[in-house]
């Protein structure tokens, strides 16, 4: 029978990590709701029953259907994402939503999955290579399209996830090149706003004479690389009059309250200072389930959401941190482990996708919470409040699990 | 190679998250501290303070309700705002300023609008306060003064200072602490233990529910009532015969070592220091800089004696055996101690015994006994040690301990104050010689020369002054119960005291005399100087006068001292015979006595210092506090339950 074979051969681990998750994560979203009038872990709670047919649909759906209907997904979900611009609604000062009746949907959340499949297609072609550089600004084209719909919203916590699929390209054949591209950019730019411009181009020129003289890639183009200096120096010093002049204010005073330069714990201080008192005061035990203070009193803004993390530590301390680290950790190595057993090449490109967007939620989101990456707004996938989310986060993993266990359907 | 990239990041990312987290929940404790701030609202629970009575549980100084009109501008909603600053006697102008103010402190939270209003001012108000939304009112407790006297014994309540808060945990910012007189002393048994109540607070600082079930809070302790040894009639008769006079009274039981009056006069009525106008009558009190009226002179004036020490004098050299009660001085109005020399004296002249060298004040018999006390040493430093040694036994030269929180040590000469002032030496006895007659060096505070009253009185041996008669629950004090014995026999008191009796049968205290009582006292005058447009100029002489009485038996040891009072037997002596009379008989007789001293005003020669204008004087009713005669309320105490009042300091 094929259901029993689906039962059988699917990855209990992922779903039993996957359900530790959303449960514990409707745990902090009901302590912290106390403070707040809302019921919002009632909703959540609907939220999550609803997952139990959404994952039957996912899992009894034929498996080639994925693959199959790829790109005709992400031709809806790029609709969708267009026709916010249309008929939208407009949540502070964000246009993500689309409204029916009380309930609202963010197609944000789905088209994650759905730029996953169509790259783990384009990818699958066995004609395609990405030592190819028009190959590579196709699978380019895949993933900026969506980002371009989404930065207007303006939305660029959503954005910002979909550079992980650089490092998804990259396991598919993409030149290191656009790797160390990126790394050394954020490199420079995060470098550049710590310290003065002169003394990075300064430190930039050191590595540069030593790499010249002491390594043995030395008789490499000494053209190419005074070139590559005085691009890399052009760029230190335009992103400290792109920082100055480009950016609004409140960029900047994001990345100035990570930096130390402002201290206003009232105005935009505020919610990352309120995060790191509430994640402090947890201690190595916490303060027990529905004991946090600073959760009872409702000082986090957004905690439900964006901040549910300030719960866990508020409440659980660093035990109960590191146990959700680990939960996360394990599913993520987990789903690559599974990836990299795939048959074929679209449902291990869609794994790495599932692992690499996963990943970079849970980062960013921990990372801003914890108070070492600038407020941006990404949710923390299964944990924090909201349909769409948890909806999106479900399609996308239990496609995967979906195809891993047909695997051995495919020979 | 490239299949490891992905995982190396999860692990690389998820250490830094995991180290990031580690330093914020175990390494950081700053945060703790953030949050409890943040979160945890502590509300006090002020116990009523005790009460305090007079040694014969005359109710002094109770409790009054008063009330704080709060305000949360949020929900303060369009009223009848004409009828409201009616109600409570403001303008319209203060009424915006107001609430503009607690606007400013914050829109959510209670603020105080109009602070202290007492019974009456509330009443009306209350009766409507339900119209007004957004207005409520808080109930504090207060100190309700019984009697118009006594500011100076009682202190008053103030709010506490930012050092103290920093020093004492006990204190927060915005409590009330005693301040002055047995406010202070007591302060520890009169405030009782406030309790405390945690709770949860949400972001706009409102409460959303207890802590922890209240797991940590606790209830508030009732102060302790406390029964002073004041004794409240002669303490008022004291004031009033006082008025229009600036000097101190103070009166000691010498056999217990209780004050039984302490009188500073100027004084003021100690309910003014309560309520709405208690910081602008302070400051006026305070700015007073000449009459000051709140400083104790009773425990603080430090003047040379004058003729009392005389009693001092004599008695230590009874005690060191150059003198007897057969020793004879002549005196020649005068005495020559030194070539070119002279002591001048006010007594009859001739020759003197002991005896009328006392009750004539004899200053040529005490510069001689003096004198022989000091020659009888070898060297003069080992000899003024010694009598510097007698003297202090009596208490002198050094705080008394007693449970006031003001004094003055007064000083006592000894060897180390002669190399002082003469470093290269060559001071002899005759250098010293004034310090026989209560002058030169010596200086003492009245409620020093009632202790030594007391000790004479006693005959060798006195208790540390204190005005603790009784704690409910508590045992007062062991040093007030720890008899001083003094270095001078016993056997050397009976001539001098008869010779104080004769003061009043023959000295300088014979108008004074009160048929039926057998009182002896000792008349004194104080040189003083001050300066007028920058010129020294020799003040009319401070009064002085010490007694005891019944002279078998002594009830009250007394000194009095009225500054510019002039010779001690015209106004000191006087006051400290009716105020004999009024404790012993509780009645006077000499009626035409009283009402000379009560109508003698000095304040013509105060005029002279500068000071306060006399208007401000009438309106703060200084030493003009019997005027308004409270009616007393019956000693049953009622108390209201305290614990439901919350005191919440704002």
């Amino acid at each position: 029978m094929k259901n029993q074979s689906v039962s059988n051969n699917i990855d209990w681990i992922s779903i039993i990590i996957y359900a530790l998750l959303v449960i514990l994560g409707w745990l902090n979203i009901y302590s912290s709701s106390l403070s707040s009038m809302e019921d919002t872990y009632e909703k959540q709670l609907i939220f999550i029953i609803l997952t139990i047919p959404l994952i039957f649909i996912v899992l009894s759906v034929d498996g080639k259907f994925y693959e199959k209907y790829a790109t005709i997904i992400f031709g809806i979900s790029l609709l969708s994402l267009a026709g916010l611009f249309l008929f939208g609604k407009t949540i502070a000062g964000q246009r993500c939503w689309y409204a029916i009746g009380s309930f609202t949907i963010q197609p944000s959340e789905f088209a994650k999955a759905a730029t996953a499949l169509a790259l783990a297609k384009y990818l699958s072609d066995t004609q395609i290579n990405l030592k190819e550089v028009t190959r590579q600004w196709q699978a380019l084209a895949i993933i900026i399209l969506p980002v371009l719909l989404i930065l207007p919203q303006p939305d660029p916590g959503s954005a910002l996830i979909y550079s992980i699929f650089i490092i998804v390209l990259y396991r598919e054949g993409l030149p290191a090149w656009y790797v160390w591209t990126g790394f050394v950019t954020i490199l420079l730019f995060v470098l550049t706003l710590v310290l003065e411009p002169q003394y990075v181009i300064l430190i930039g020129l050191l590595v540069f004479l030593i790499i010249h003289f002491k390594s043995r890639l030395a008789d490499r183009n000494i053209v190419l690389s005074s070139i590559l200096f005085v691009l890399l120096s052009g760029f230190v010093l335009s992103v400290d009059y792109v920082f100055d002049n480009v950016f609004k204010q409140h960029h900047r005073d994001r990345f100035n309250i990570l930096l130390g330069k402002t201290v206003d714990m009232k105005g935009i201080g505020y919610n990352t200072n309120q995060s790191e008192i509430a994640i402090g005061s947890g201690g190595w035990l916490g303060k027990g389930f529905l004991e946090g203070t600073q959760t009872k009193g409702g000082f986090v803004p957004e905690q439900h959401t964006d901040y549910i993390f300030t719960t866990v530590g508020e409440e659980w301390g660093f035990a109960g941190s590191l146990v959700v680290i680990a939960l996360f950790t394990g599913l993520f190595l987990r789903i690559i482990y599974l990836a990299e057993r795939q048959k074929t090449k679209f449902s291990r490109v869609y794994g790495y996708c599932v692992a690499g967007i996963l990943f970079t939620h849970f980062f960013v989101n921990i990372a801003m919470v914890v108070g070492i990456f600038p407020t941006i707004g990404v949710p923390l996938p299964f944990f924090s409040y909201g349909g769409s989310g948890l909806w999106g986060f479900t399609i996308l993993l239990f496609i995967f699990i979906k195809m891993d266990a047909n695997k051995v359907n495919e020979w | 190679m490239r299949k490891v990239l992905l995982p190396s990041l999860i692990i690389l990312a998820t250490s830094l998250l995991v180290m990031r987290i580690f330093y914020l929940q175990v390494v950081d404790d700053t945060l703790k501290l953030k949050s409890e701030n943040n979160a945890i609202k502590k509300k006090y629970e002020y116990p009523e303070r005790g009460y305090i009575y007079d040694r014969k549980g005359k109710l002094l100084v109770a409790n009054q309700a008063s009330y704080d009109i709060m305000v949360v501008p949020r929900e303060v909603k369009e009223t009848d705002t004409l009828e409201f600053c009616q109600l409570l006697n403001i303008t319209k102008e203060d009424f915006i300023k107001k609430i503009e103010k607690a606007k400013v402190y914050s829109p959510r939270l209670p603020s105080v609008f109009l602070s202290q209003l007492n019974k009456s001012e509330f009443a009306a108000f209350q009766e409507k306060i339900r119209k007004y939304e957004g207005f409520y009112f808080q109930k504090r407790s207060l100190r309700d003064y019984e009697v118009a006297f006594g500011a100076n014994i009682f202190g008053f309540i103030t709010q506490v200072n930012e050092k103290l808060v920093a020093k004492n945990p006990y204190y927060n910012s915005g409590d009330l602490i005693g301040r002055q007189g047995v406010e202070e002393s007591y302060e520890d048994l009169l405030r009782g233990v406030k309790g405390v109540k945690y709770f949860q607070k949400d972001k706009y600082n409102r409460e959303i529910g207890s802590y922890k079930d209240g797991k940590y809070d606790t209830i508030a302790v009732q102060g302790e009532d406390i029964n002073l040894t004041i004794d409240a009639e002669l303490q008022k008769y004291g004031e009033e015969l006082m008025i229009n006079k600036r000097g101190g009274i103070v009166a000691i039981e010498p056999r217990t070592g209780e004050i039984l009056a302490l009188v500073t006069a100027p004084s003021y009525d100690p309910g003014i220091l309560v309520g709405r106008q208690r910081s602008k009558n302070y400051t006026e009190l305070y700015r007073d800089s000449i009459a000051k009226p709140l400083y104790d002179r009773g425990l603080l004036a430090e003047y040379p004696p004058g003729s009392p020490f005389k009693i001092l004098t004599g008695l230590v050299a009874l005690q060191e055996g150059v003198i007897d009660e057969n020793t004879t001085v002549f005196c020649n109005r005068g005495f020559s101690y030194a070539r070119g020399r002279f002591m001048g004296c006010h007594c009859h002249g001739g020759a003197l015994q002991l005896h009328r060298g006392i009750f004539e004040s004899c200053n040529s018999y005490f510069a001689t006994a003096y004198m022989q006390t000091i020659n009888k040493y070898a060297k003069p430093a080992q000899a003024v040690d010694v009598w510097s040694n007698h003297v202090k036994s009596f208490g002198l030269g050094q705080f008394m301990g007693y449970d006031l929180p003001t004094g003055k040590r007064g000083n006592i000469p000894d060897s180390k104050t002669y190399k002082r002032i003469y470093p290269n030496g060559g001071w002899r006895s005759t250098t010293i010689v004034s310090n026989s007659i209560g002058q030169g060096e010596v200086l003492m505070t009245p409620i020093q020369l009632a202790n030594m009253m007391a000790t004479v009185a006693n005959e060798g041996y006195y208790y540390t002054p204190h005005i603790i008669k009784r704690i409910e629950g508590h045992t007062i004090d062991k040093k007030f119960t720890t008899k001083h014995v003094t270095t001078i026999d016993k056997r050397h008191f009976k001539p001098m005291i008869s010779g104080l009796f004769d003061v009043y049968n023959l000295g300088t205290a014979r108008s004074l005399k009160v048929e039926g009582i057998d009182i002896c006292g000792k008349t004194g005058t104080a040189e003083n100087f001050t300066k007028i447009g920058g010129v020294r100029v020799k003040m009319e002489d401070h009064s002085i006068f010490v007694a005891f009485a019944p002279k078998d038996n002594p009830k009250i040891a007394i000194a009095v001292m009225v500054e510019n009072g002039g010779y001690g037997a015209t106004i000191a002596g006087p006051i400290a015979s009716l105020m004999i009379e009024k404790y012993l008989r509780q009645k006077i007789t000499r009626l035409d006595l009283e009402k000379r001293i009560l109508a003698t005003s000095l304040q013509g020669r105060y005029a002279k210092l500068g000071g306060l204008s006399e208007a401000v004087k009438l309106q703060l009713r200084i030493s003009d506090s019997l005027l308004k005669k409270k009616t007393v309320i019956p000693v049953l105490k009622v108390k209201i339950d305290s614990t439901k009042e919350n005191k919440q300091a704002i």
